[in-house]
């Protein structure tokens, strides 16, 4: 995986050199509060319900085991023995003082890692499949794109006061799981024809308010264009984007106003423009960046077989690990889900033990996922009893990927000042519910997905089936969306009917599952037979 | 007997932490919440000037008995902590804290 150069490393040492400077002026009353929120914000440091919360970058989602036990030091030393990852690979620390932030900066940069472009109207992390350079399905790593973005986002100039946030997601397989097209710049990393590796960009995407699915702005991209063809896509947004009115500021209102061809004209004619002007980075600039992605030293005899006698253990095979591209390796999908859980949530020792496990079996990899998961990347088949049996031990064994016990929640109003209605006790109902694994397992896919506002951090707009929480006259009340999707079958959820209490939800979720289970086609999971025999029966058996 | 108040609160700028007006100085705890009036502009602007607080801002509750109940939830979890962490919030030996949130 990517190393830091002497560059990287002094811009973010800068950048602490800096905030330290900032923080202590804020202290001594120096800067007021309306001064310095910019520049906290700047560094992810928001100030949320109970405390300031700081969002670290985790850029494409991607660790080592160094970077991972520093995060659960962090979390030991600083806060209150546990951190948060969120839908954007990061991870959040709900505890923070400000005096401790600069100390924490200096921390993260010890590890090459860094909370730049955490917030604010900038481009933020770019996030990527988490299961890049090991995938089986995979036609080409997407992480040296993203980490050449991640070079050319980070500070850049123009792009530092744009109408509204920006964010970016890529892919190198047919299969999407980062929700690529719900992003305001979607790229998947495609083969043409000729056998060609080229990237195919969608712009105006998103969830939010507005929910878009972003359309194709251009099919094929030579992969040594991609910085000028984006600085393009992002001019064109900085130049016509809506700056009078928040809610209408993301790229996705523009793309959809304008229409995708017009701006898709613009952005091919600022395109050629750029192109005179020699800003694309050097070819060989990509070369060291990609030799950085090597794959690790495979065993190539390493055994495919293994003894799932244990039938737990092979009920976690099965449900939470994926092929890997190298024969006797898999990749295996760390549940941070138990039942009744916190979705997302991790204590400091379960963190330093997974950096172990990583360090031990995964080439020193760790990957986190969009659904508030983690991954180890790259795991001979014949670690994975004993890996399990480690995980298990710390409660981190819940074979429940992909099902309905694998909820993604925000912080919901147990912890963020803009939600409407808290998530997690939601979530925490809803698994407790479904706890059975065999019930789980018999209802198979099942992405549930739960936003405690409209601002839908919880993704609920591509939930199979989505929740979103809402302040009724100062009660929180939960409407309930289906049909949604992130993946290669993109697909907004649309709400079935009047909303519920928490406990209404819950049984309302329930009946819907019967309906499922009473109705599917040998194959079809939950999304499936939504799609084909529509909303009316869930009505019935949900509103009677 | 409730009684309809109205509360300052806002953040500690050192640790963040919810803070309420006792009517001389900053608690964390909600139960020390002093009724404000049209003053409380003034004492806002003062104690965010002072470096002692930040976002400071007025919110309905009621006063009932000895205890003040902030009228919308949100402050309701402000003034207690997170309902799914009852461990960290202001009463993490209550079971029936989060009842109080309802």
């Amino acid at each position: 995986m990517y190393q830091y150069d002497q560059y990287d490393q002094a811009m973010v040492d800068a950048r602490v050199a800096e905030f330290s400077d900032q923080v202590a002026r804020r202290l001594s009353g120096a800067l007021s509060e309306e001064q310095f929120r910019p520049l906290r914000l700047k560094n992810g440091l928001y100030l949320q319900l109970h405390a300031y919360m700081l969002r670290v970058a985790i850029p494409y989602g991607t660790l080592n085991s160094r970077q991972l036990r520093k995060l659960g030091d962090i979390a030991d030393t600083y806060d209150r023995g546990y951190g948060h990852f969120t839908t954007r690979q990061n991870i959040q620390y709900n505890w923070i003082r400000l005096e401790d932030a600069p100390a924490i900066l200096a921390d993260l940069a010890s590890v090459g890692m860094h909370a730049i472009q955490t917030s604010g109207n900038c481009i933020r992390n770019t996030t990527a499949d988490h299961f890049a350079g090991a995938a089986a399905d995979e036609v080409a790593d997407p992480r040296p794109y993203a980490e050449l973005l991640r070079q050319w986002s980070t500070f850049h100039p123009e792009f530092d006061y744009l109408p509204r946030k920006f964010k970016v997601a890529i892919i190198g397989s047919a299969t999407d799981r980062a929700a690529m097209k719900l992003h305001d710049i979607g790229i998947q990393v495609v083969i043409n024809a000729a056998g060609e590796e080229g990237l195919r960009i969608h712009v105006g995407g998103g969830m939010g308010r507005t929910p878009m699915i972003a359309p194709v702005i251009r099919e094929f991209l030579s992969p040594l264009q991609m910085v000028s063809y984006l600085e393009a896509c992002l001019r064109v947004y900085n130049r016509y984007g809506r700056r009078d009115n928040k809610y209408k500021a993301r790229i996705k209102i523009l793309v959809h106003e304008i229409g995708a061809d017009e701006y898709r004209r613009q952005v091919e004619e600022e395109f050629a423009h750029i192109l005179t002007l020699g800003l694309e980075p050097p070819p060989a600039e990509l070369d060291r960046i990609k030799a950085q992605f090597a794959d690790p030293a495979f065993d190539p005899v390493a055994p495919g077989k293994i003894d799932l006698s244990d039938p737990d253990f092979a009920v976690w095979v099965d449900q939470n690990v994926h092929p890997h591209k190298a024969p006797g390796y898999g990749i295996v999908t760390i549940s941070l889900k138990p039942v009744g859980g916190i979705p997302g949530d991790a204590s400091a020792d379960q963190i330093r033990l997974i950096a172990d496990i990583a360090r031990d079996h995964s080439f020193d990899e760790v990957r986190v996922t969009h659904a508030q998961n983690l991954v180890l990347p790259h795991v001979r088949r014949s670690d994975l009893y004993a890996i399990w049996q480690r995980l298990d031990a710390a409660g981190l064994a819940s074979a429940n990927l992909d099902l309905i016990g694998d909820i993604i929640a925000c912080p919901g109003l147990d912890y963020c000042s803009l939600a409407n209605a808290r998530s997690i006790p939601l979530a925490q109902k809803i698994s407790a519910r479904f706890a059975d694994g065999d019930r789980q397992r018999d209802l198979g896919e099942l992405k549930l997905k739960i936003s405690g506002c409209i601002n839908a951090c919880g993704h609920h707009h591509a939930g199979h089936i989505g929740v979103l929480g809402v302040d009724r006259k100062g009660v929180e009340n939960y409407q309930l969306l289906f049909g949604g999707s992130e993946g290669a079958d993109t697909s907004l959820a649309t709400i079935i009917g009047p909303g519920f209490s928490e406990d209404g939800v819950v049984d309302a979720i329930e009946r819907a599952t019967g309906v499922y289970l009473a109705q599917r086609a040998a194959g079809e999971r939950f999304l499936d037979t939504w799609r084909r025999i529509g909303a009316t029966p869930f009505k019935e058996a949900i509103y009677g | 007997m409730s009684e309809a108040i109205k509360v300052l609160t806002g953040n500690d700028l050192l640790t963040g932490d919810v803070t309420w007006w006792t009517g001389s100085g900053w608690s964390r705890h909600v139960d020390d919440a002093a009724a404000v009036g049209a003053d409380a502009d003034a004492i806002a602007a003062g104690e965010q000037a002072a470096q002692r607080v930040v976002g400071a801002y007025v919110v309905d509750a009621t006063r009932e008995g000895s205890g003040v109940r902030p009228r919308h939830i949100k402050e309701r979890i402000r003034a207690l902590g997170p309902t799914v962490r009852l461990d960290l919030s202001l009463r993490p030996d209550d079971p029936a804290a989060a009842g109080w949130i309802a």
